[in-house]
């Protein structure tokens, strides 16, 4: 059973994510049409540019945007689950030992103890990002079962590889829980809104261009995010 | 599939049908008519399946509802955080709904998805410079106008506009004969304070070409007379033309994506009739949004420019202070604290908040800036034709209230506001709320504090 989860199955989640995700880029800039989103995209190019990059870094900043620093706590949750989710997976020092024994390479890794810290962050966030959901009213109108599901599957890894890590005994069942959590985060990414993973820079640069080529980027030195 | 006399999915292209339209006191039958208006459902899909495309439908895809959006709408606020104004719900009972049921909707929902983009959203286009992910539902809800348009779901108002655009190529019944009278009529009345004061109509190769909003002619032809009188003052060579004079778009608000082209295809032909070298639109932020910086797209100009430079108003003014062609005397400054009201079309969405402060910082002595303020600012709470449509008078005026407070904070009792709608917008809440204000457009200040040389000054 572990052989097969970390070996054909970790193929197909890996197929699946990076052709996934470039399958989502590419229609994504394929659907753009610059007459119906009245975005000149290949005309008045380094205005474009401009924009989009202005964009992606103000809002990849932490408090770099106004809505960001609007909204200091959830900003707070936002970055730490999502740099959590990013690099502890990356630079896990048991992942890398893995993917040395398996294919030969291996990346940095990181001291465990602060895996571990990244780790429950990423869990904490998940958690409260789920009761502001709840608690705030302008949140919970527009939340659905689905919002739900893929925090729960963002955060499912996180939470059975700590289990993994620290139910010495029997840590084997939960190992493989683990890697199949891995697997359906890897392969939910493309299929659905998870999908932000690369749309995130296809929107944000989509809006920046707008900004940067039409809505006043021309004649401003650009929007103030 | 029944079809209202009035309140159909035609386009009204004809004096008589317009007429019709008008004689409908505030849409009575019309809105009756309404009720019984069908939804072409295959029609409909179409539509979206030829216009949908990644962008709109990646907004509504990847939305991870965190809410965010909501404190950034003027209305959520203005309704006391009511989550039903949270504009990503708006927009996903909306039009993700109608995407969601591929178009298979019905009468009554028409109707709430029509009163929700026009009762609850101004098209400002704030949340989306408030959304991590770039969503932009203000873009969305003009988007669905257009949906809504295409079946007939439109305010009453709305639809007499995009006939207005058609008949008259302008938003108001204002024929040509009307307009080049009301430039004469200015001229003329204004003589004999402005020695030599001129409206030249369709005079080629001027170095500018001014462009205006039907309701001055209509209603304000004094506003023609200043845009005249600074012209003089200021040495330039311009002009008016006979036709495709008007820069407003009230088919951009309905979301009548044929009678926009028409519309600013009328100004860009006069461009081309007479050779100007730029265009300078009136204090109005939706022409200017609308001819300058949507139309090139609508018109299907592969540059995304308009045929010729073209200005707002508070680009010239800047210009020309800048460079000496208009100076103000220092001691007529406003002294009393002012503010100004960044227009969405032409701030947000044009760019423009320099060129604003530029002049605030040469006309007055205390300028307060609003909070927010820029391309920040929020709406006046009349924008996407909301300050015209009796349907929506209760909503508008809740939604001013965000307005009012923001000028209270300021201090000031003077509200510089060189945009129709915003201009409007403020007057009406000052007559809803009655907190003492005034409110203004450039012109008339500038006049009054301009220093004229000599040479055009009237002989005593």
């Amino acid at each position: 059973m572990y052989e097969f989860v970390t070996g054909p199955l970790a193929w197909l989640a890996f197929l699946v994510f990076f052709i996934g995700i470039i399958v989502r880029l590419v229609l994504y800039v394929r659907g753009l049409d610059w007459k119906l989103d009245r975005v000149t995209y290949s005309v008045n190019t380094s205005f474009g540019v401009k924009g989009a990059v202005r964009s992606i870094l103000f809002w990849l900043t932490p408090f770099g945007t106004h809505s960001w620093r609007d909204n200091p706590w959830f900003t707070i949750l936002v970055f730490v689950l999502h740099l959590g989710l990013i690099f502890t997976p990356l630079f896990l020092l048991a992942h890398n030992i893995f993917l040395q024994e398996r294919w030969g390479f291996s990346l940095w890794s990181m001291p465990d103890a602060l895996a571990d810290t990244m780790t429950i962050a990423v869990i904490a966030a998940a958690v409260l990002l789920a009761m502001r959901r709840i608690a705030l009213p302008e949140v919970r109108i527009i939340t659905s079962a689905y919002d739900y599901l893929m925090l729960a599957i963002a955060a499912a890894p996180f939470v059975t590889g700590l289990i993994a890590r620290y139910a010495f005994v029997q840590s084997e069942p939960w190992l493989i829980v683990h890697v199949l959590c891995g697997e359906l985060f890897l392969i939910a990414i493309p299929l659905t809104k998870l999908s932000h993973f690369v749309l995130f820079f296809a929107t944000r640069a989509q809006l920046g261009m707008d900004y940067g080529i039409k809505r006043g980027g021309m004649k401003s030195s650009g929007i103030n995010w | 599939m029944p079809e209202g006399i009035l309140c159909n999915k035609n386009k009204v292209t004809t004096l008589e049908h317009l007429q019709a339209l008008l004689a409908d006191k505030s849409g009575k039958q019309y809105y009756q008519e309404m009720n019984n208006l069908d939804v072409d459902s295959t029609a409909l899909w179409g539509l979206i399946q030829k216009t949908c495309k990644s962008r709109i439908r990646t907004w509504l895809d990847i939305c991870t509802h965190c809410g965010l959006c909501a404190d950034s709408c003027f209305y959520y606020l203005a309704n006391g955080k009511d989550p039903k104004q949270v504009p990503a719900y708006k927009i996903q009972s909306t039009l993700g709904q109608i995407i969601r049921r591929k178009g298979q909707v019905d009468n009554a929902f028409m109707q709430m998805a029509m009163d929700t983009a026009f009762s609850k959203c101004t098209c400002c286009t704030r949340c989306g410079v408030y959304c991590p992910l770039g969503i932009d539902t203000g873009v969305m809800f003009s988007y669905l106008r257009g949906l809504l348009f295409s079946q007939g779901f439109s305010p009453w108002e709305m639809k007499i506009g995009t006939g207005m655009h058609r008949v008259f190529r302008a938003q108001m019944d204002v024929t040509t004969e009307d307009w080049v009278d009301t430039c004469s009529w200015m001229a003329e009345e204004n003589a004999d304070d402005w020695p030599g004061l001129e409206i030249p109509v369709d005079k080629e190769n001027a170095d500018i070409i001014y462009t205006v909003n039907a309701r001055e002619p209509k209603h304000y032809p004094e506003d023609i007379a200043q845009a005249a009188i600074l012209f003089h003052v200021a040495g330039e060579n311009w002009t008016v033309p006979s036709e495709g004079w008007e820069e407003t778009s009230l088919a951009m608000f309905a979301g009548d994506w044929e009678a926009c082209k028409i519309q600013v295809e009328s100004v860009y032909a006069a461009m081309d009739r007479l050779k100007p070298k730029r265009m300078v639109v009136t204090e109005c932020g939706h022409a200017y949004r609308a001819t300058v910086i949507e139309g090139p797209y609508w018109a299907g100009l592969a540059t995304g420019k308009t045929p010729i430079e073209s200005l707002h108003y508070v680009e010239w003014v800047a210009e020309a202070l800048r460079t000496g062609k208009l100076k103000i005397n220092p001691a007529k400054k406003i002294k009393e604290p002012v503010t100004y009201q960044d227009s969405c079309n032409y701030i947000r969405n044009g760019g423009l908040w320099e060129a604003a402060r530029f002049i605030m910082s040469q006309i007055a002595e205390d300028f307060r800036e609003m909070t927010p303020s820029r391309e920040h600012n929020f709406c006046c709470g009349g924008g996407g034709g909301l300050n015209g449509i009796g349907r929506y008078r209760e909503q508008r005026n809740i939604g001013l209230k965000v307005k009012r407070d923001q000028i209270l904070a300021t201090g000031a009792k003077l509200v510089v506001a060189p945009c129709h709608n915003c201009w409007d917008a403020i007057r009406d809440l000052e007559e809803v709320y009655e907190i003492g204000i005034r409110w203004s457009f450039l012109k008339p200040l500038l006049i009054n504090m301009i220093e004229v040389p000599e040479h055009l000054k009237p002989a005593e």
